[in-house]
């Protein structure tokens, strides 16, 4: 094979990585503070959680878009493979993600409230649930034929331990989204937050702990690939600096610091991440099929790098504008 | 038809993406008008056009969270139903729609945030650049997806080896035959419907004589740029016409019901209305407008190619649905034709003064408010039923793009995904019509913008009354 036979995959999986890590935190935040609006004591500490969406959740959305046409570009195999299996997990996620999105707009010109509360807050929690179990299928392997074609029943994904990564999953979007709502919000609502997000790590915590004990354990090639490859110093490294990164979230919001917890959590997902991305790569549909297989032609690649990867910075530098363009508190509407 | 999982995923695809155009419609030909009154008050600083901005932008956001809602099941179907279309086409037609969700989804959906609850934390001029820009995304995805859709009705720019395509060259590939008209086509559809949405609400205002003055500004913006919109959208739609007549014989053939062929340099009689029987191969009974064929397709009598009839082709190579392509093509035109006619008649009340005289010319435009989305959804069928058997036309036949999914699993999805659409249709009418009863907030002050202002002011979206 020539280099670029090698470089292009690689190149895309990594900037498939780092669409997909933005979705996860971004999203991950919003859909973190739907779930929490379940439990707020009142309407107008809704309002205030909603609102601190308001600008931002489309876009944050929007990158799960991107991630999904480059994959399509990049990877047609994987893209039409892997939407096949995870038929059910996908519908369950975009059932979601559809009410979420109507609410926002509905509840702002309802007078009854009520239902679009709900349908925020469970839509956000069913779209957190449906990417969790696709991740925890991933992880697991789909079942392909020689092609690369998906060939397992529709209820593969459906899985003890895909149920344990789905709720880890909501875990990490709760202590996300509870985090970025100590930096957006003040007095009471924020004591709140500090609270639900020390129960949050907690849980997060204990649900990553199993999960990595579980994945040598229960997975023959994972183990080899974990203990005896080339990387096992790097395998070795990722939990201590979890567990440190943990720790020092920890602290800081028993310190009620206002936004080095929202910081610490960016670098847990980080961590995380770049730990996943270590796990299955070179594999882009978990156990068989390689970037290099399911890769569309190098003059795809290369043309869809050169505009995508111009854009880019493009991108990262208007969303860094709207956040900073909307910095600061949320406050009650002077009603 | 039978339950089997290609009629099921056809007929999810068919409905989310009837569902779906429902909303890009307003938001992307809307935008346009945004900017042209936003512009116009930060030229006069007449506060009315301050309002009208924020007035139309409620009606706006409320489509937009349906447009993008529903925008997510169609992008992800492609995996989930045509995996075998997405690993054939992928590296083209993915190629396509990665652009659009990097270059033009991003864009309209950051700078919503800033066009929609910005004005008081940035100045004027950053904000009507949102404005252009949200509005500059909302088209750039028009031109992404119509490109990709062009791409299969004619694919060009490669070669099918083993049923998938390989790319020799990009930019033929995007500049297919199809593109140029078939975007400009979209493009004047968005526009078109959506000044007719708020000279028709803008007329309701008008009829019921509520806030008279604020609505006959709407109106008048509305009409001027009708008369350059709907002529040209009838002129293009002409070109599209051609377009098909050179390269899809068996779209062509559907849309005018024609079962027998035409020879080259022969005239022939344009059907009006006729009952088509797809069994028989032939139309039951037909109305003609005599030697009108060749005027309407090239504006000349005489045909200078065949027009190839349905029979000439065996069952499985042409579509099938021939009354609804040929009525749905007969919907489309008859609108075009009615919105340039009351376009043109307004123009002559404005230009005598008396344009909110006659409540039949206001009825006229209330009437005209849904029409568009009509002319717009039969446009697509014509387009997507009349390509059938084929998805890329002449080269991947829609049952060989089909996904092969247990039909209980597409059933479950089409079922749940059909009576949330229709809820979620409901609502959106009453919200609309709730808005649009409520009327214009005449008391708003536009933004001040002083330093202050924007550091005490919260992260709000306007969740009072004061949107
Ligand atoms: C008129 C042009 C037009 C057409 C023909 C389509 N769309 Fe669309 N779409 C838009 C114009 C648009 C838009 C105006 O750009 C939207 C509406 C609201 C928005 O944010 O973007 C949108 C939203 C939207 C989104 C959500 C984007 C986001 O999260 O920001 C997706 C994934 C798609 N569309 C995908 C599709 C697919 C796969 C289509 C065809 C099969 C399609 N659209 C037809
Ligand atoms: C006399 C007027 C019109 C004519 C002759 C005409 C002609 C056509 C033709 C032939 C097609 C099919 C193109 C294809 O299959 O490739 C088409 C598609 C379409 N039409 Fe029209 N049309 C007219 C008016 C309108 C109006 C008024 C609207 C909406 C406001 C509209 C919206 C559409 C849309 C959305 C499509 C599908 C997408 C596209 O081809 O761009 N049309 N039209
Ligand atoms: C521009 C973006 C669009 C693309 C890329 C696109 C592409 C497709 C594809 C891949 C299919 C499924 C395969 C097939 O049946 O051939 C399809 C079917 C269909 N689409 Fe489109 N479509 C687009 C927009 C639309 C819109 C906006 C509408 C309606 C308003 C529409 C109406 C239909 C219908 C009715 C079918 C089913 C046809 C049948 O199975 O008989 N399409 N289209």
């Amino acid at each position: 094979m020539e280099p670029l036979q090698f470089f292009l995959p690689q190149l895309w999986f990594f900037i498939l990585g780092l669409f997909l890590f933005l979705y996860v935190l971004l999203d991950g935040f919003d859909l973190g503070v739907g779930i929490l609006s379940i439990t707020a004591s009142s309407e107008e500490r809704r309002s205030i959680l909603m609102t601190s969406l308001g600008n931002v959740w489309d876009a944050n959305e929007t990158w799960l878009v991107l991630m999904g046409g480059s994959l399509f570009g990049a990877f047609p195999l994987a893209y039409g493979t892997i939407l096949n299996a995870l038929y059910l997990p996908a519908v369950i996620m975009v059932v979601g993600l559809l009410f979420r999105a109507v609410s926002f707009e509905f509840r702002e010109n309802a007078e009854q409230k009520f239902l679009w509360n709900y349908a925020f807050g469970v839509g956000s929690f069913l779209a957190a649930l449906g990417q969790g179990f696709a991740l925890g299928a991933l992880f697991e392997g789909i079942q392909v034929d020689g092609a690369g074609h998906f060939v397992g029943g529709m209820f593969d994904w459906l899985t003890w331990r895909s149920l344990l990564v789905s709720l880890t999953l909501v875990q990490a979007y709760v202590l996300v989204g509870s985090t970025y709502l100590i930096m957006k919000t003040t007095g009471d609502l924020q004591k709140t937050h500090f609270r639900t997000a020390k129960i949050a790590t907690i849980t997060t915590f204990l649900g990553a702990v199993f999960i990595t004990v579980s994945t040598p354990v229960l997975s023959e090639e994972l183990r080899v690939h974990v203990f005896e490859g080339d990387l096992v110093y790097i395998f070795q490294m990722i939990p201590l600096v979890g567990a440190w990164l943990a720790w020092s979230l920890f602290r800081s919001l028993q310190k009620a610091q206002d936004i080095a917890p929202f910081i610490w959590t960016v670098a847990l997902f980080l961590l995380s991440f770049i730990g996943l991305g270590f796990l299955i790569f070179p594999y882009v549909i978990p156990p068989k099929i390689t970037i290099y297989q399911a890769a569309a032609s190098p003059s795809s690649l290369v043309f869809m790098a050169l505009f995508v990867g111009f854009l880019i910075p493009i991108l990262l530098a208007y969303t860094l504008f709207n956040y900073a363009v909307f910095r600061g508190k949320v406050v009650a509407a002077e009603e | 038809m039978t339950l089997d999982s290609v009629s099921l995923s056809r007929l999810q695809f068919a409905l989310t993406a009837i569902f779906h155009m429902l909303w890009p419609v307003l938001t992307t030909g809307m935008a346009i008008f945004l900017i042209i009154v936003e512009g116009l008050w930060l030229r006069t600083r007449n506060p009315d056009y301050y309002r009208h901005a924020r007035f139309w932008a409620k009606l706006y956001v409320l489509n937009f969270g349906i447009g993008v809602a529903s925008g997510l099941p169609m992008a992800f179907q492609f995996g989930m139903n045509w995996a075998p279309f997405s690993e054939a086409v992928g590296d083209f037609f993915g190629t396509i729609l990665g652009f659009e969700g990097t270059m033009a989804f991003m864009l309209e959906a950051s700078f919503l945030g800033i066009m929609l609850f910005g004005w008081e934390r940035v100045p004027p001029l950053v904000h009507f650049m949102s404005t252009v820009l949200v509005a500059f995304g909302a088209n750039l995805s028009t031109f992404w997806i119509l490109t990709a859709n062009s791409w299969l009705q004619t694919p060009a720019g490669g070669q099918f080896i083993d049923g998938k395509f390989i790319v020799k060259d990009f930019f033929a590939a995007i500049g297919n035959p199809f593109m140029r008209n078939s975007v400009l086509h979209m493009f004047f559809a968005t526009l078109e419907t959506s000044l007719f949405v708020i000279g028709g609400i803008s007329a309701w205002y008008l009829l019921k004589k509520r806030h008279e003055e604020f609505f006959k500004k709407s109106l008048q913006i509305v009409l001027a740029m009708a008369i350059a919109v709907a002529p040209l959208q009838i002129f293009i739609g002409h070109l599209s016409a051609e377009q098909v007549y050179h390269y899809q014989p068996t779209k062509l053939a559907a849309m005018e019901a024609q079962w027998e062929t035409i020879p080259a340099g022969q005239a022939a009689d344009w059907s009006l209305l006729a009952l088509p029987n797809d069994r028989a191969g032939r139309n039951d009974w037909e109305i003609t407008i005599p030697k009108a064929l060749g005027l309407l397709l090239e504006l000349k009598i005489k045909l200078s190619e065949p027009v190839q009839g349905l029979n000439t082709w065996a069952s499985a190579d042409r579509p099938h649905l021939v009354g609804l392509i040929y009525y749905s093509f007969r919907t489309m035109v008859a609108i075009g034709l009615y919105l340039a006619t009351l376009m043109a008649v307004s123009v002559v009340q404005w230009w005598r003064g008396q344009l909110d005289r006659y409540r039949w010319l206001l009825w006229g435009w209330i009437w005209a408010a849904p029409m568009g989305y009509l002319a717009v959804e039969t446009g697509w069928i014509v387009r997507c039923v009349g390509r059938q058997p084929w998805t890329v036309y002449g080269q991947i036949r829609t049952v060989d793009a089909a996904s092969n999914l247990p039909p209980a699993e597409i059933l479950i999805s089409l079922v749940g995904i059909t009576a949330i659409y229709l809820f979620f249709f409901v609502f959106a009418l009453y919200f609309g019509s709730r808005i649009i009863r409520k009327g214009p907030d005449l008391t708003l002050h536009p933004p001040h913008n002083s330093v202050l202002a924007v550091q005490h002011l919260p992260n709000q979206r306007p969740a009072t009354e004061s949107i």
